[in-house]
């Protein structure tokens, strides 16, 4: 079964790297970005059918690393520096905000 | 001069290099300086004494042992993503995970701190949780190899302990 | 010219394993496993993106702040990954079914 499913998402892949290199005259930089994106997706994936809350807790921080990474590439695409200022600021919350869940997850007010 | 006074000045150093990095490159301007300038002295008055509590001595290998933890540190890094790709990509998974203990020896809280920020950047393994009186650590390990404490301890801990110890006490 | 050839493989290279981090979270069993892979590549594979931006721009206004981002996500995120990990065991919420030793939970009554 496990392997089953191995093939099946190794298909998958392949098939996105295809169509995103080969298939659409896009800029470089648009299908870098598309990569990105599409690892977002997997991380949607994982906060929408995690069985228990600390999966989607862990979901939500890497979300928060990634999205850095998304606005760094864009900064670089539309040559905006402000983009590199967005990315900072959500390093910065996202941080925060992942301690504010650990210690609701482990059941203690924000006070505490 | 006494120590607060010392962490105090070092935090309005930082902050106020933290700022200008931010806001001033490309585009210079007197009063955004100025604000800079107040917002770092608040910030260095009302939690400044919390940086520096330790009174050391400057020592010239210290700067040595830095660059070589972190070059050692950056070699751990690349090493561990490349593990953690093997196995994502194997069919079958290969993993066999478990929490196991060590020791260490270490005892101000920085340098804890600097071993477990390692430990879970290195190969397969990842801080749980840590008894700073007992000088534990509780490691999540991927693929077990020992469960023996003083093994996992040679195995896990040694590759930085030795540097640690040079550098933060 | 020579500086945007080594900025794109950076990049090329953060997301390729910003990519395997998020496939880790995907695949791996439990809390645990999924934290792991996912803190240990996706740290990495912001950094080079980042790293990939400040050699593209150089010392300029989008120059040193990837820099600052860097040496703060460096810093973080090993940090939120420990407090999850610490929650979620508080939280008694299971490990695989694979695992071999826990150390943690035996020396529960020894904790306060």
């Amino acid at each position: 079964m496990r392997e089953i499913r191995w093939q099946i998402g190794f298909i998958l892949i392949i098939a996105f790297f295809i169509i995103n290199f080969f298939v659409f005259d896009f800029d470089l930089k648009f299908k870098l970005m598309n990569i990105g994106l599409f690892s977002a997706l997997f991380v949607l994936i994982r906060t929408v059918i995690g069985p228990s809350p600390a999966d989607r807790i862990v979901a939500v921080d890497i979300l928060g690393i990634l999205v850095v990474g998304i606005c760094a590439l864009m900064a670089i695409t539309f040559d905006q520096s402000f983009f590199i200022d967005i990315a900072m600021a959500w390093a910065l919350q996202s941080f925060i905000a992942t301690l504010a869940l650990a210690k609701f997850l482990e059941g203690r007010h924000l006070d505490d | 001069m006494k120590l607060k006074t010392k962490s105090r000045i070092v935090v309005f150093i930082l902050s106020f290099i933290t700022y200008f990095t931010i806001t001033q490159i490309g585009r210079f301007d007197w009063q955004e300086l100025i604000v800079g300038v107040i917002i770092s002295l608040i910030t260095s008055v009302i939690a400044g004494d919390i940086l520096i509590v330790i009174q050391r001595k400057f020592k010239i290998s210290r700067i040595f042992y830095t660059i070589l933890y972190i070059f050692r540190l950056f070699v751990e890094i690349f090493k561990a993503n490349i593990h953690v790709a093997y196995l994502v990509i194997h069919p079958k998974l290969p993993i066999k995970p478990g929490i196991v203990k060590i020791k260490t020896g270490l005892k101000s809280d920085s340098g804890l701190t600097m071993l477990a920020n390692s430990i879970t950047l290195t190969p397969g393994t990842m801080t749980v949780d840590i008894n700073k009186e007992k000088g534990e650590l509780y490691i999540h390990w991927i693929d077990v190899k020992t469960s023996d404490v003083d093994k996992a301890t040679e195995l896990i801990g040694g590759r930085f302990e030795k540097i640690i110890k040079e550098i933060f006490e | 010219m020579i500086s945007e050839i080594i900025g794109y493989i950076l990049i090329s290279i953060g997301l390729l394993f910003n990519f395997f981090g998020v496939l880790g979270l995907v695949r791996l069993p439990d809390v645990y496993n999924r934290l792991q892979a996912a803190t240990k590549c996706v740290t990495f594979g912001t950094a080079g993106i980042l790293a990939g931006v400040f050699v593209m721009k150089g010392y300029g206004v989008m120059g040193l702040k990837p820099i600052i981002c860097i040496i703060f996500i460096l810093l973080t995120a090993p940090v939120s990954a420990h407090v999850i990990s610490r929650a979620a065991h508080r939280a008694k919420i299971k490990l695989t079914d694979e695992t071999i030793i826990d150390k943690y939970e035996e020396d529960k009554e020894l904790r306060k």
